[in-house]
């Protein structure tokens, strides 16, 4: 095994502590900026699914400015946000570099585009079942639990799925501001000093955490639909 | 009892405002089956709608059991709705949950233990006789089925009052007589209130005690489903029921001029309604032999609504003219319907 290592990857063999490092500064990248962007897309997707004409909760000033923001900030080139939101950053991590400045601008990279996969995941489900519900004399909250959410369980873990490998592709481009992982590992190695082994490397790696991501979304979502 | 009093709505569409119900008033008494028919965008199911508040009135009361519901607080109105069940032409059920689970949904939050629950939710499939599918998914039933589950959702809370917005319309003519015969069981063993909107007269027929009919989002027509029947006011209604009665064939018979409609001189074909209730003389072989002449029927439709005839026959007459008029003279005296369709008599 080694011996096959050494000889296919013998770049990556001299640097093998760092390359762990970067990996797990990437894992620390989609599962901070992930569960935070879940939470926050999770929650905006339903305000703009409730309060949009003819929703639970119509409201169209409400509707109208979030859509805006979504729209705004979904427009902006992620390289652009991250150095874009470094005072923000910094007011609210205290710094505006290394892992931690990473989740800010990563965090407003993925929410508008898991908003959107959230809004159009809970669009599916049809207006008659939400009318039932009305007439069995549920609450607003029940609603959105127990329909919204529930009956759209498939949809949502594949929106999950995709928007973790898309946030996986933003966190190659932290290495902007410090904050290292496998995208900065292999520009600097792989792509700066000629190592090709390194680039290919870090892709094997990549694929399979995508697969993986993929296979765990496909999963859910075919256990849940019936 | 339901009384829907000067109930309006309308709906501003851009700049188009539409009245979907105009001026409606109607009592339902308990444990009525009441039919709501009429052409699709008459307001069927805007004015359902608004008895269980999904729709709220622009302007009205809707009155159940005296409580009017336009003025209750959201709490008060949950808990009103939880006694007005209702059912849809799509089903509605929730697709990740198990037919039992479907089910035991109003149940949520109702503080019955597991148990409990449990064995309501077996009484409810038993009494739609679909406890064999508990554990299966809607999308693993047939429509009829569905309708079944979704019924038995809409009761588990006990409801007096079953809303059912043209529940059967998606369903196969089998299918929907099961469905209908379901409905009126309810109706008997739990003294449920029913209101069912169709667009079918044969479903009014089937199972409502009382019918209104809508047209713009007005009530054009209200009664008991015989009355109705035996003597329609409005064009509407005319239309509505001669859909479901074949005695309306003949006129696209005689346009076909078809072999069965091609009669001598001397000959005429006649339409006969049953018009009044309890009608058992021996019609037909009366006149035949009062007035000598040949009644030759050529097809029928009569059939029992409320334990009463209704409908009709066409038949071709022969004899003298004015035997035959004298006949038709006598029926008429009797309160029969006639109608000589296409008349070929020779006057003397
Ligand atoms: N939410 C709404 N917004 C605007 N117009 C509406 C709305 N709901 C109903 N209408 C209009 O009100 C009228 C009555 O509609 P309704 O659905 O009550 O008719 P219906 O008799 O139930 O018809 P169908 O047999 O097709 O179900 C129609 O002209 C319809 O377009
Ligand atoms: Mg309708």
């Amino acid at each position: 095994m080694n011996v096959f290592l050494n000889n296919y990857f013998p770049n990556v063999m001299t640097k093998v502590p760092e390359f762990y490092e970067s990996i797990g500064q990437t894992f620390q990248m989609v599962i901070w900026s992930g569960v935070i962007s879940l939470i926050l897309g999770t929650v905006i997707g339903i305000v703009l699914v409730i309060t949009r004409k003819g929703g639970l909760v119509e409201n169209q000033i409400v509707f109208q400015i979030l859509d805006k923001i979504v729209n705004l900030f979904r427009s902006i080139p992620f390289i652009i946000l991250l150095t874009g939101v470094m005072p923000l950053t910094r007011i609210i991590m205290g710094t505006a570099i290394g892992v931690e400045g990473a989740i800010v601008p990563l965090v407003f990279g993925t929410v508008p585009f898991f908003s959107r996969q959230i809004e159009s995941a809970l669009s599916q489900v049809p207006a008659g079942l939400v009318e039932a519900a009305e007439s069995m004399g549920n609450t607003k909250l029940q609603i959105i639990t127990n329909v919204y959410l529930k009956e759209s369980i498939p949809q949502i873990s594949r929106a999950v799925s995709i928007t973790a490998i898309s946030l996986i592709g933003l966190t190659a481009m932290a290495g902007v501001v410090g904050a290292g992982g496998l995208g900065d590992f292999a520009v600097r190695y792989g792509h700066d000093r000629n190592q090709t082994d390194v680039t290919l490397a870090t892709i094997i790696v990549l694929v399979i955490l995508v697969s993986i991501i993929q296979l765990v979304g496909n999963f859910v979502a075919k256990k849940s639909s019936h | 009892m339901i009384e829907i009093k000067n109930v309006n709505k309308t709906f501003q569409s851009g700049d188009r405002v539409v009245t979907a119900a105009q001026n409606v008033n109607l009592t339902i008494e308990d444990g009525e089956v009441f039919g709501i028919i009429g052409y699709s965008g008459a307001g069927k199911s805007t004015l359902v709608r608004c008895i269980n508040m999904l729709e709220r009135p622009t302007s009205g009361q809707v009155l159940v059991d005296g409580i009017d519901l336009t003025e209750l607080r959201p709490a008060e109105l949950r808990t009103a709705r939880k006694k007005i069940g209702m059912i849809f032409q799509q089903f509605n059920l929730f697709d990740s949950r198990t037919v039992a689970a479907n089910v035991a949904y109003p149940l949520k939050h109702t503080g019955m233990s597991k148990q409990e629950k449990d064995q309501r939710v077996k009484e409810l499939l038993e009494l739609v006789e679909i406890a064999d599918k508990a554990n299966a998914y809607p999308s693993q039933l047939s429509g009829g089925q569905k309708q079944r589950v979704a019924i038995a959702r809409a009761l588990a809370s006990n409801p007096k009052i079953l809303l059912c917005d043209e529940a059967t319309s998606a369903l196969d003519p089998q299918t929907t007589d099961s469905i209908l015969k379901l409905l009126k069981s309810l109706n008997k063993k739990l003294q449920l209130t029913i209101i069912l909107i169709t667009h079918e007269m044969q479903v009014v027929k089937e199972i409502c005690d009382r019918v209104a009919v809508m047209e713009n989002g007005k009530v054009v027509e209200s009664g008991d489903v015989f009355s109705i029947f035996a003597s329609p006011k409005k064009a509407i209604t005319k239309d509505f029921i001669n859909n479901t009665s074949n005695l309306s064939k003949i006129y696209e018979l005689i346009k076909e001029g078809a072999e069965i409609t091609k009669i001598k001189a001397g000959q005429c074909i006649v339409k006969f309604n049953y018009l009044v209730k309890s009608y058992s003389e021996a019609l037909v072989s009366g006149i035949s032999r009062q007035f000598h002449i040949d009644v030759n029927i050529i097809f029928g439709n009569i059939e029992l609504i409320d334990q009463q005839p209704l409908g009709g026959l066409v038949s071709i007459l022969s004899g003298k003219a004015e035997d035959i008029e004298a006949a038709l003279d006598y029926l008429k005296a009797k309160n029969v319907g006639v109608e000589v369709i296409l008349d070929e008599r020779i006057s003397q």
